[in-house]
């Protein structure tokens, strides 16, 4: 365990879990940041870029990796903008792709989030897109650079869970890069069976920024995931998906 | 009982009251409301048909206790589902809607709540609306800032902290020309974040010129969306089209703005109805434009300047309550604006409930924040549009906030 590294554009983080920042009271980032032990830490660009005294960069402890996000974006070419903006505001070389053509649902566009990823890897930026979780899209952003792959697992802000589980284990599967479960999580059970099915990483806010204690609940996440992450390196025991299994062997009756 | 809106100033020529009272009295003096002006755009859009068609078959009577409990069951809200919220059936579950309500902002939301103000840059009006303190026959204080006093009056209010500012003229194109709001525009680039506007209804062109000048978010209130009662209130002027003016929401995002704002003034008509037809409004619109952000606000009537008597009807806190908690259920997505035409009290409650996005440090008049932000009156200052109830200084709501527990936002916005 100690050697098991989620490895993100060459950096290293001991923790899987990535907490998202655009709900909370800032006073009490901090203190999820540490009960959650989260290294990464996602910004937006659009609420960063602020003269307000109270600076949501002034709660994110100097060693925690700032991942800001490019939410605002309708298209790859505003994506891009908000990226390299990011970068000239100091938030280093990681950035989320998050482009959205529909404001209800909040749902990403794969189709423009490649074409973002490509630019971004290029200039030489980590680039983990937020994505719908579609294998030939994953696979594209791949090509493109990514340093990961972020399937959502349901509509954002439902606290649903795994809803789109089938095809988060498609992506597991068949995808080289580390998959990061990210958008609908909501509790830390549903973070606990991500993790077990082989998912690198967990990214969760709503589901933290709408609970009654905040410190605790980060607190939970940070045991599911490190549960999940246990149970899925020790290797599942049998589950039996359809019916029992056969007491006499199917097969029994082969000779030699 | 019905608002009493005809008040005649002292000051008006023999002809001129002439003309107001034959404008008050008799309807065949009046220009047909439904019917474009020459040089307003039209559209084609279907959004208005659909919204319109609602409306008039609503019958909230028929709704009962038990539509309203199966809307609340209901995981996704249904148009019907709103129809049985905003009913009258549902008075009694106004906690149940607000918990409901709340979920849903926490979803969408968090706990972040926005602030920003406004700045009347001009309050010379063209029209006569009857309930409006800039009516063109309202003996007022008329004012335009020039260009120096609009960059100073900006630097003042972003001096205080501000990042959002929504700029407001009275509806004259000859007295404020989309030039000078266009310059107005470029000069709040330079102070604030997010620039929006809410002024008389453009073309599309002239929305794509105005969100090159640096606009980004443009606000139309219908007022009212009975046709008929809008034909009494609306007597004289380009603002008495009905329909250009629906349609003013679907031009601002042909023409490249990122988002719109809606809003009947709850207290002119049937609220309930009015209500209905503020949130098909963006439901239609939001089908057809997936990508805009939209806004809802609530204003209720407000007493203005010559007529204290104005008031918001049958709309009490409990009813505009409602109404919010019904938007949010139904729209989860939608950002909620609750104006200072509200109390503090009231605003400090319904923004742990429903609404998104508060206006601080707020004047209706023209010119007057040195005096209102600093205390020195250094310069002539145009009238008010109306009263406002919570007189907050953006200092004293963003601490506010804070305290209940909530996270203020001042900016959430980068023009891309």
């Amino acid at each position: 365990m100690d050697n098991d590294k989620l490895i993100l554009g060459g950096h290293e983080f001991t923790s899987r879990f990535i907490l998202g920042s655009g709900k909370y009271s800032l006073k009490l980032i901090e203190a999820a940041v540490k009960d959650a032990g989260a290294e990464i830490i996602t910004l937006a660009v659009r609420r960063a870029n602020t003269k307000e005294q109270e600076n949501i960069l002034d709660y994110i402890p100097k060693n925690v990796t700032l991942l800001p996000n490019t939410s605002g974006a309708r298209n790859a070419e505003e994506a891009v903008r908000i990226a390299r903006l990011a970068r000239e505001l100091g938030c280093g070389n990681f950035v989320k792709v998050e482009i959205m053509r529909d404001t209800k649902y909040l749902l990403p566009d794969n189709v423009e989030t490649i074409k973002a990823t490509e630019i971004l890897a290029k200039e030489g930026f980590v680039v983990m897109p937020y994505m719908y979780p579609d294998l030939n899209s994953a696979r594209d952003l791949v090509n493109a650079g990514a340093a990961c792959v972020m399937p959502l697992a349901a509509p954002i802000g439902t606290n649903k869970g795994l809803a789109t589980k089938d095809f988060i284990q498609i992506l597991i599967d068949e995808i080289d890069l580390p998959i990061i479960v990210d958008a609908g999580i909501g509790k830390p059970s549903q973070a606990c069976e991500a993790m077990e099915m082989g998912a690198a990483a967990i990214m969760a806010n709503t589901a933290i920024a709408t609970a009654g204690d905040l410190p605790l609940m980060a607190s939970a996440f940070k045991s599911a995931i490190e549960a999940g992450r246990k149970a899925y390196l020790s290797g599942l025991g049998r589950v039996l998906s359809r019916g029992a299994a056969a007491s006499d062997p199917l097969t029994g009756f082969l000779r030699d | 009982m019905e608002n009493q809106f005809f008040v005649d100033s002292s000051r008006l020529s023999k002809k001129a009251l002439e003309r107001k009272h034959k404008l008050e009295t008799d309807p065949s003096s009046r220009t047909n409301h439904m019917e474009y002006m020459d040089g307003m755009e039209i559209i084609n859009s279907d959004v208005c048909d659909n919204v319109m068609s609602h409306m008039k078959s609503y019958d909230y009577t028929k709704y009962t206790v038990r539509d309203v409990r199966a809307a609340l069951d209901h995981e996704t809200c249904s148009i019907n589902d709103f129809k049985a919220l905003l009913s009258p059936a549902a008075e009694p579950f106004l906690e149940k809607m607000a918990e409901r309500a709340r979920l849903e902002t926490g979803k969408h939301f968090g706990n972040t709540v926005y602030i920003f103000t406004p700045i009347y840059i001009a309050n010379y009006c063209e029209n006569y609306c009857v309930y409006c303190g800039f009516n063109c026959y309202n003996d007022i204080r008329r004012m335009k800032l020039s260009t120096e006093q609009i960059e100073r009056e900006m630097k003042i209010i972003a001096d205080s902290g501000m990042e959002e500012i929504l700029i407001l003229t009275g509806e004259s194109r000859a007295q404020s020309s989309v030039e000078y709001i266009g310059e107005a525009c470029k000069i709040a680039r330079k102070y604030f974040r997010m620039v929006g506007i809410e002024i008389y209804p453009v073309n599309t062109d002239e929305y794509r010129y105005l969100h090159e000048c640096g606009v980004d978010y443009v606000t139309v209130f219908q007022e009212t969306y009975d046709t008929d009662k809008y034909e009494k209130l609306h007597l004289l002027g380009h603002k008495r089209v009905w329909p250009y003016r629906f349609d003013a929401q679907e031009r601002a995002l042909m023409g490249g703005m990122r988002g719109v704002a809606f809003s009947a003034l709850l207290g002119l008509s049937d609220f309930r109805k009015d209500a209905l037809a503020s949130a098909l409004h963006v439901y239609y619109l939001q089908r057809k434009y997936p990508h805009a952000e939209m806004s809802l606000s609530c204003p209720r009537l407000r007493p203005i300047i010559n007529n204290d008597k104005i008031n918001p009807l049958d709309v009490h806190e409990r009813q505009l309550c409602q109404v919010l908690c019904a938007y949010r259920i139904f729209l989860p997505f939608v950002g909620i604006t609750v104006s200072s035409r509200e109390s503090a009290s009231f605003r400090n409650g319904i923004v742990k409930i429903a609404a998104t996005k508060v206006s601080a440090g707020v004047s209706t008049g023209v010119g007057d924040h040195e005096e209102k932000y600093d205390g020195r009156a250094s310069q002539e200052q145009g009238d008010e549009q109306f009263e406002i109830a919570d007189g907050r200084t953006l200092r004293k709501m963003y601490s506010d906030i804070s305290e209940e527990g909530l996270q203020p936002v001042l900016n959430d916005y980068l023009y891309v």
